[in-house]
């Protein structure tokens, strides 16, 4: 705060990386289309501008139908699960807490499973968000209830313990429904390792909780950073810490939620970009929150455009991309956290 | 600045009766004190005895029996934010994000005027920025927490807990970790400000000199009850710290006429034998 400066030139970085990401989704892919021309035909839609793209009728369908929503999709689940990140680092007052340390992301994980399992078909799809939500939740609502009633003495690293035993034992229930089905793994598998191509069908279906989740968020960034010092001394400065925990926990398992459910299980996001975002910005949740969210949207797209690109035509799942980036860069931090505390 | 809840004539802070178990076991048991406005009061005793545990209580942060007064007045009922306005707190082992600069910090210590979803107002900034002011830490606003000494962190936390701008201040162990120069600034700088701003301060300090330097009165803990209280030179007598310390001390008066505590080396025991090689 005493340094406008930084938060400043970070939000320009982050914008035209998020800017550049999208045009390089929208261009590349079987096709590639003329990133200028692309520029052109969105700018030809708003209102007020009439400009000539030069794109074929194709192109424009290829660009508009196919790639404008999946590039959507990409950039708001990257945003939800880096600000779902963001939101459990602050609440946990851990650098490496994230959808997938808490038994948010497996919470979801394995009420998808079974209702992708047990219900399967049309039904089974339509149920797949609100069983995601409830299954983040419950997820981290078991892991809170077993850090409070073990952690009298700890706090954050018995809730964070807490959270990593209920993720062993929820994926541990997960696997058995697949062993036990093993005729739909197929169905299953392509799921979890994630897929961000369901367009605007999905995108509407998640809206409502994933603008909830994102202004209760970024709601909270001031608070998040009086937790910085410590819940008892927040609560020495009259913050009712507690509250504000659980009002972020939520709202980042909502995020959680609703980005599972429609793109399934994509890891790394939530440390690798609220960690670089830090190193650009500073410390304060007031600007690591927004920025997590704009730089996680460009993290996402870009990962997306690599997973279609690689071996098109074949399509690479997402989430191998991120992890072949993200899991080193946990290391690096790990690493880093080590160092910090010895 | 003292609440409108204040009472004439009544103690800064007071408890009655206050006990406080944690994990099951009993670590205060009907504490009994009280510290006039303005008062220096430092609580005293051995390792264990419950003296952090007794600040935390009375800033409200554990559970706790019995009551707690400020200014007269009950802090039970009262809303943490409002209860934050009355005393601050500033904890032995503070945490110090290293990332977070001087300003930073010291401007937290303004939560407690910002309504839950708000921000900080111009006032806060200026409350924030004359208090580094007058703690000679103004050409350190901008510098991250992660690089500054003991003795200069301790008067970052002592700013933090000065923007509050609560009439009393509870420092948990102020001096520790603080070489010999640096616990007497910090002390020093604690009763400046005390004096000018009328501050009731209650401190534990296991140093019992300083105690008795820088107190108007004393309380002794031992084993989480209150065995003694008073003036220094009736609580630093040399019967009540061989019995509660389980040391061999000789108390004499220093130059100010307030007690000095000295350690006395007990007569050589018979030499421990070294081992010898079978």
């Amino acid at each position: 705060m005493t340094a406008p400066g930084r938060p400043r030139r970070a939000l320009l970085v982050v914008s035209v990386v998020l800017l550049v990401s999208l045009i390089a989704g929208l261009a590349v892919g079987a096709a590639v289309i003329s990133p200028r021309a692309i520029a052109l035909a969105l700018l030809d839609r708003l209102p007020l501008v009439s400009l000539h793209s030069g794109l074929q009728p194709n192109e424009e369908g290829i660009v508009f139908q196919l790639r404008v929503p999946r590039v959507l999709l990409a950039a708001v689940v990257g945003g939800l699960l880096a600000l779902a990140g963001a939101g459990y680092q602050g609440v946990f007052r851990n650098p490496l807490a994230d959808p997938y340390l808490l038994g948010a992301a497996a919470g979801a994980g394995l009420t998808v499973t079974l209702v992708v399992v047990f219900l399967g078909g049309d039904a089974g799809v339509a149920a797949v968000p609100v069983a995601a939500f409830a299954g983040a939740v419950g997820g981290v609502a078991l892991a809170y209830a077993l850090g409070r009633t073990a952690g009298r003495a700890g706090g954050t690293a018995t809730l964070v313990l807490a959270g990593v035993a209920v993720t062993s034992f929820l994926t541990a229930i997960q696997t058995f429904v697949q062993q036990l089905k093993v005729d739909e793994l197929q169905r299953i598998y392509s799921w979890i390792l994630g897929d961000v191509g369901g367009g605007w069908e999905q995108l509407r279906m998640i809206a409502p909780y994933a603008v909830v989740s994102t202004v209760v968020m970024l709601l909270h960034g001031r608070l998040l950073d009086v937790l910085s010092v410590g819940d008892e001394e927040a609560v020495s400065l009259g913050l009712h810490a507690t509250r504000v925990r659980f009002a972020v926990l939520l709202a980042a398992s909502l995020a959680t939620a609703s980005a599972v459910a429609v793109s399934g299980l994509i890891a790394f996001v939530g440390i690798v970009v609220p960690h670089v975002v830090r190193r650009l910005a500073g410390w304060s949740y007031r600007v690591v929150l927004p920025l997590s969210f704009l730089g996680g949207a460009a993290f996402l797209v870009l990962a997306d455009t690599v997973a279609r690109t690689v071996l098109a035509p074949a399509e690479l799942p997402i989430g191998v991309v991120t992890a072949f980036v993200g899991a080193p860069f946990f290391v690096a931090v790990l690493r880093m956290t080590r160092r910090v505390e010895t | 600045m003292s609440g409108d809840t204040a009472r004439p004539g009544a103690p800064a802070v007071e408890t009655r009766g206050l006990g406080v178990t944690l994990g099951g076991r009993q670590v205060l048991a009907d504490v009994t004190l009280s510290a006039a406005p303005g008062q220096w009061l430092a609580v005293i005793g051995p390792n264990g005895a419950g003296k952090s545990t007794l600040l935390r209580a009375v800033a409200g942060l554990i559970p706790r029996q019995g009551e707690v007064l400020v200014n007269g007045a009950a802090v039970e009922g009262l809303r943490p934010r409002r209860r934050a306005r009355l005393v601050a707190y500033a904890p032995q082992t503070p945490a110090l994000p290293p990332d977070m600069t001087v300003y930073d910090y010291a401007l937290l210590g303004r939560t407690p005027y910002i309504s839950y979803l708000g921000s900080e107002s111009a006032r806060d900034r200026e409350v924030t920025r004359s208090v580094l002011d007058r703690l000679d830490l103004d050409g350190f606003a901008a510098r991250p927490l992660g690089h500054l000494s003991g003795g200069e962190r301790q008067r970052v936390v002592l700013a933090r807990a000065l923007v509050q701008q609560a009439p009393v201040l509870l420092l948990d162990e102020p001096t520790t970790a603080l070489d010999l120069g640096h616990q007497q600034q910090v002390l020093e700088l604690v009763d400046r400000l005390r004096l000018a701003d009328r501050l009731t301060v209650v401190t534990t300090l296991h140093d019992l000199s300083l105690a008795g330097q820088y107190a108007d009165a004393l309380v002794l803990l031992a084993e989480g009850r209150a065995v003694a209280a008073g003036p220094p030179g009736r609580v630093l007598a040399e019967p009540l710290l061989t019995e509660h310390f389980g040391a061999r001390v000789r108390v004499e008066p220093g130059a100010d006429g307030r007690p000095v505590v000295h350690l006395v080396r007990p007569p050589l025991p018979a030499p421990i034998s070294a081992v010898e090689e079978g």
